[in-house]
């Protein structure tokens, strides 16, 4: 039995501690209506710079509602700088949201990540892997955490604590002929409704795999086993479908106006691979702390395999997604990738280089693959690597070139690191480590490579 | 000075790994063994140093992409920079992503190909080649193991009789 060491319970209160205080800091700080931004904008911009920002936003909205043009002219300049600071009001609101969200949607979908690879694992009968089980499941059991609170804050977005989903706004929806279209499918019962039946779906699978796992190391027979794989079959049909449609309920549609049809694979390859990291990390520690006595370099060995080939995974869907709208260049759907190149440039092109060219080559090494600090360190670049791609999805299209990485983004993930880190080794003290009765145990217990 | 060797052969893995350990372990010289298939673990039981091949394919891979890059960025930027269908001709970066299908084809090829040309090389293999069956059976159900002899016949022969061969040979190498 694994005993929660009081060291990182510490660690994990501190961090939600200094978590929450920077969220509240974040949300205190954010202006509260247009006086504060227009003296904020002043502040910031000293002629030229802000100017020509204004001049650029100008261009941006002229371009969005032409019928505005050759108006009367001053009170067309009034009517264009209200606009305009109600829009930077709306993006700065947004911001301690928009940082709330990114963290919980990326921790909640590591453990969708791992929950996806152990559903695999007990389908695919893999020999190796069965010693992993419980680890699995300890880091899934952030699951129903995660869940909860995420659920909650799409409430929050539906009843316009902020303006995260434009299209929840019914004054942008009467203006806006696009997502008016898009009605029937993006109004807010239904999305609420599709997000219950995910996160319920989800939640049961989660629970009764685990519960069986347990009931089977008491059993006689491989009945519960029999159960799981049959259980996990379901799952894994269910979780593809529900996948996509999560990607474009909760990310994709942040950007209304744009779509993309390989966009619920990409955002699955990007929580699978920090999935499949975290499992390595989890596994590296308790090993390092003398809890798995049947893991060897062999098992980590694979795992790096996953997380070296999922990562290039990512990167091909990334490029495909990305080449094939650049190539085209067709208007309706560039913008998407406009906004992030110029506005975004550095996480944009930097979370290629975390999640691509740092783990090719540092994990291309078969040898590098079986070291501790190769894996601690590959696995903490490409975690961060996979938070900056979710930011990059969030961002642009709720507080645009107002994104910084500062105080409410960083504290929003300590926050929800540290619940993350107390659920799941809560979690890994309630059961024995090593599955009893799995019919593959042995296998894996003198699994080499 | 005579050329003799000795000929040990088996018709089981398990039972040529015992005698390959065995062997090593009296200090006796394997020069060669023969197997009708790969067997696990017995690079590791005779103590080869493992393979380079992987290295030499990755130093292909890079030669492969430098080659791509290099190649179109003389055809498409240098050489002829036209417009086609309003593609950006102006610098390699800005037109790229047009040109990574290429360059990870490349890679591919130049890795594969020079590591498999590396590998036939490495381990004489060629059309034509005289084969070097000792026995023919070794390509079929028997495993064999060639042991060099230094004047001490009857003491290695008894050896290898000894670590469950079938058949044990002191053949006259030319």
């Amino acid at each position: 039995m694994y005993t929660f060491s009081s060291k990182l319970k510490t660690l994990s209160f501190i961090l939600m501690a200094v978590g929450l205080l920077g969220i509240g800091y974040g949300f205190l700080n954010a202006p509260k209506d247009i006086q504060e931004v227009e003296i904020l904008l002043a502040a910031e911009s000293h002629g030229e710079h802000g100017a020509a920002q204004h001049e650029e936003s100008k261009v941006a909205d002229d371009a969005h509602g032409a019928a505005h043009h050759e108006q009367a002219k001053v009170s067309h300049e009034d009517g264009e700088h209200t606009k305009h600071l109600n829009h930077v009001l709306h993006q700065l609101q947004n911001k301690p949201w928009a940082a709330l969200y990114v963290a919980c949607i990326f921790f909640m979908l590591i453990s969708m990540g791992v929950l996806a690879f152990y559903a695999i694992q007990q389908v695919a009968q893999a020999g190796w892997s069965p010693v992993l089980f419980r680890v699995m499941q300890g880091i899934t059991a952030y699951l129903p955490y995660g869940s909860a609170i995420f659920f909650f804050i799409l409430i929050l977005c539906g009843l316009h604590f902020n303006h995260l989903f434009i299209w929840l706004d019914p004054e942008v929806v009467a203006h806006d002929e696009l997502i008016a279209n898009k009605a029937s499918y993006l109004n807010f019962p239904f999305w609420i409704i599709r997000a219950a039946i995910f996160l319920i779906g989800w939640n049961l699978y989660r629970f009764y795999s685990a519960k069986n796992c347990v009931a089977q190391d008491e059993a006689n027979d491989n009945l519960f086993y029999k159960k799981n794989f049959k259980m996990s079959a379901g799952f894994l049909v269910f979780f593809i479908v529900s996948e996509s449609i999560m990607s474009w309920d909760w990310i994709m549609s942040v950007d209304p106006h744009w779509f993309s049809t390989l966009f619920g694979w990409y955002v699955f390859a990007s929580f699978f691979v920090s999935g499949i990291t975290t499992i390595a990390l989890v596994t590296v520690y308790l090993k390092s702390k003398g809890y798995l006595e049947y893991v060897n370099t062999s098992h980590i060995h694979d795992l790096a395999k996953f997380m070296f080939g999922i990562s290039i995974f990512w990167t091909y869907l990334w490029f495909s997604q990305f080449m094939l709208i650049w190539y085209a260049d067709i208007p309706e759907e560039i913008t998407y990738f406009i906004t992030r190149i110029q506005l975004y440039n550095l996480p944009f092109f930097g979370a290629v280089v975390m999640n691509f060219v740092f783990p090719l080559l540092i994990l291309l090494n078969t040898d590098f693959k079986r070291l501790s600090w190769v894996i601690v360190m590959a696995g903490t670049v490409i975690l961060a690597g996979h938070y900056v791609d979710f930011f990059n999805m969030i961002m642009p299209g709720t507080v645009g070139d107002r994104w910084f990485i500062g105080v409410p983004e960083i504290s929003s993930v300590l926050f929800f690191l540290g619940l993350f880190i107390f659920a799941v080794f809560t979690a890994l003290t309630k059961t024995p480590l090593l599955p009893k009765r799995n019919p593959f145990i042995e296998e894996s217990k003198h699994f080499h490579y | 000075m005579s050329n003799k060797v000795i000929y040990a052969i088996y018709n089981d893995d398990d039972i040529l790994m015992d005698a390959v350990k065995k062997t090593r372990a009296a200090h006796h010289h394997i020069e060669e063994v023969f197997t009708p298939f790969p067997v696990h673990g017995l690079d590791k039981a005779m103590g080869l140093a493992p393979t380079r091949l992987a290295i030499c394919s990755f130093i292909y891979g890079c030669i492969g992409i430098s080659f791509a890059t290099w190649m179109m960025n003389f055809v498409m930027i240098q050489d002829w920079p036209q417009d086609i269908g309003g593609k950006p001709s102006f610098s390699y970066i800005e037109n790229m992503p047009a040109f990574v299908p290429i360059m990870f084809e490349m890679t591919v090829f130049f890795a594969a190909h020079l590591m498999v040309i590396t590998f036939y090389m490495r381990s004489k293999l060629w059309p034509f080649k005289e084969a070097e069956n000792p026995d023919v059976r070794t390509t079929d159900d028997h495993f064999l193991m060639e042991v060099a002899v230094n004047d001490n016949e009857e003491a290695l022969v008894s050896f290898f009789q000894g670590t469950g061969a079938v058949e044990v040979k002191v053949i006259e190498k030319h």
